[in-house]
């Protein structure tokens, strides 16, 4: 496959130009109306739907030759689908790539927000299954699409308060939903509630693509970034108070809870992996 | 150990990919894409529709690569859809004018034009020819000589519809003409509710096992429907771009192999006094000879019309969940790690334990 695509047989980036174009349109959209998720004509690419087209698409729309693109995927940037998405960009752009966060221009990440600190000159692309936080009040997009327009959040309110009365707290794990500008309503794609604190008010601009749903959101540099929780049931991130790094001894950041076969041993190491590489050299 | 934490991810795929090459080129024979492409007709024919392109040879390519997955088939051939530009829309093609090389009509013995059974295996009796087996080449072309011999070369007129007895006769329920242009359900997300040229397209792409298990849920009872095929027919269409400097100066770029259908349907049509009982249509088109798929498509184009409580009735629930890639692709990455989200599940699960 490479070798074909090298041969000049393909575009760069493999999209046609005008595929391009009308993506990064759909982008400034989204980077217009923070939150708001913008309907756009989801292309086909060689990696299946549900693996991160639609951040796929945003990054060969976005990249150019000087840019220097890092992929992770559950943190690490050696996960079998960051390879392979890496490997296609590569392959059909020729751009350099990296695992240093501070050395990247474009990041595009499934699961994860790196631990350092981003910059306003760098971009996040984050992969999106389910673009839609009214999906669970209803499933068809008719009647959510009214529901954003009316603002009228009442419903997810009502499911973030019925799991406090019956579990005694709201019991949401990854992609706990998001007010964006005091306006939208945004899922943040499934990153853990450690890493959504890390949105409100960011460096960077944040670029979400959901492939198979045909829609792209932003949330712009600077932005307020809430999640919802109630008063008197404040959000909580996941607890990582007692974990350290098996590797680099990191602590206060996301882990990967590791169970060693051979020694039966039950230990941490940094989700991030370009981040706990670093430490270590 | 979770495999995303195993480094070396990049040795292992090339490794996976050294496999599937492997596999794929196993035993002594080789197979030649354009046998695969003259003598595999229908499954070529259905990688095309459910690809959305008509390309015969790309489509016997895909499927050599691929081992002969239609999954796979289709994913390459749409995947390479991407990187055309989209210059052309073709002029709107009536169908009556189809080069035909089959017609039937399960609604009226004798239709105008009459019925042309055509190639089919409809009245076939499936039993394993074994002489197929051994049969040789020499043959098998001089079987193909002499009954070319025997073809006839008849003059023949337009085709017109079953339907339009009907329409004559004031019995078709009358839709009013829409002469917008087709939405483009490859460029565009779906604005539901949608235009049926939309839903007339994704059913055209759909998988065919997925909306014929949902044709067949509706003629079971889920959804209330008892069509009788007006008219089936299969056949070849000749494309057309308008040429920008000349009006009316159209571009012949080439014919496509299409099978259609017209479902006729009981509808209401509803009046001041009482109701008047009318015949809908239901209506579907797909690349190739696509026979169960077209009698489908035509199904859901009638369910999708009425309001109910069928699954079959609810236009997002049909029409978001058939495309080849779309679900495949779905259930496919479920076999991507998912860690990051189960930690934060466990998370919340033992703190719960721990209150």
């Amino acid at each position: 496959m490479t070798e074909t695509i090298l041969n000049g047989h393909y575009n760069f980036a493999f999209l046609d130009e005008g595929a391009k174009r009308e993506i990064r349109r759909s982008v400034l959209k989204a980077v217009a109306i923070p939150g708001y998720q913008v309907p756009f004509g989801s292309r086909e690419l060689p990696i299946s739907r549900g693996w991160g087209t639609g951040g796929l698409q945003i990054t060969l729309s976005i990249i150019g030759k000087k840019d220097c693109l890092k992929v992770i995927d559950q943190g690490s940037d050696d996960s079998v689908n960051a390879v392979s998405i890496r490997k296609l960009i590569t392959a059909t752009t020729g751009v350099l790539t990296t695992t240093d966060t501070q050395a990247s221009t474009i990041i595009q990440s499934r699961h994860r927000i790196p631990e350092e600190k981003m910059r306003n000159d760098q971009i996040l692309v984050l992969q999106v299954p389910n673009p839609d936080p009214l999906k669970s009040v209803s499933p068809k997009e008719k009647e959510s699409r009214n529901l954003h327009a009316e603002a009228e959040y009442s419903g997810i309110w009502l499911r973030l308060y019925e799991k406090i009365i019956k579990y005694g707290r709201t019991t949401m794990g990854a992609d706990h939903p998001v007010m964006v500008a005091g306006r939208y309503v945004m899922n943040p794609s499934p990153i853990p509630r450690f890493d959504n604190p890390k949105l409100n008010l960011s460096d960077c601009l944040c670029l979400f693509g959901a492939g198979r749903e045909k829609k792209i959101y932003a949330v712009p540099p600077y932005t307020e970034v809430v999640s919802l929780a109630y008063e008197d049931h404040p959000f909580t991130i996941e607890d990582v108070s007692s974990r350290s790094c098996k590797y680099c001894g990191a602590t206060n950041v996301y882990f990967d809870e590791i169970f060693d076969s051979v020694t039966q041993e039950h230990y941490f190491q940094c989700s991030d992996s370009g981040y706990c590489e670093k430490r270590r050299k | 150990m979770a495999y995303v934490a195993v480094t070396g991810g990049q040795e292992a795929i090339e490794e996976s990919i050294k496999l599937l090459k492997y596999y794929r080129t196993a035993g002594d024979k080789d197979l030649e894409t354009e046998a695969l492409k003259d003598k595999m007709k229908l499954l070529i024919d259905r990688v095309m529709s459910e690809s959305g392109l008509y390309a015969p040879a790309y489509a016997a390519l895909a499927l050599k690569q691929c081992e002969g997955s239609l999954e796979e088939a289709v994913f390459l051939l749409r995947a390479y859809r991407s990187t055309l530009a989209r210059n052309h829309y073709s002029i709107t093609i009536d169908s009556v004018n189809m080069r035909i090389i089959r017609r039937i009509s399960a609604a009226f013995k004798d239709i105008p034009g009459g019925q042309i059974l055509g190639p089919s295996y409809d009245y076939l009796h499936r039993i394993l020819e074994f002489g197929v087996l051994n049969e040789s080449k020499e043959e098998i072309e001089e079987w193909r000589n002499s009954y070319e011999q025997s073809f006839k070369r008849e003059e023949i007129n337009p085709f017109l519809r079953v339907s339009n007895i009907l329409r004559e006769e004031g019995l078709l329920e009358e839709v009013p003409e829409d002469s917008r242009e087709a939405f483009d359900i490859t460029l565009n997300k779906l604005p539901f509710p949608i235009p049926r040229s939309a839903r007339l397209q994704i059913l055209a792409r759909a998988d065919t096992g997925y909306i014929s298990g949902l044709a067949y849920g509706a003629l079971r009872g889920f959804g209330a429907i008892h069509p009788t095929v007006g008219e089936l027919r299969s056949g070849w269409l000749s494309v057309e771009i308008p040429y920008g400097l000349e009006e009316g100066q159209d571009i012949y770029v080439g014919e496509i192999l299409v099978t259609e259908v017209e479902c006729f349907m009981p509808a209401v049509k509803k009046t001041k006094g009482h109701d008047e009982m009318k015949v809908g249509i239901g209506y579907g088109c797909v690349f190739g000879r696509n026979e169960t798929k077209a009698i489908a498509i035509s199904i859901l184009d009638s369910t999708l019309r009425v309001t109910g409580e069928a699954p079959v009735n609810d236009e997002e629930f049909v029409l978001l969940h058939g495309d080849c890639l779309e679900m495949n692709g779905l259930l496919a990455h479920l076999k991507l790690p998912h860690y990051v989200t189960f930690q934060s599940k466990l998370d919340q699960l033992r703190k719960k334990k721990e209150e």
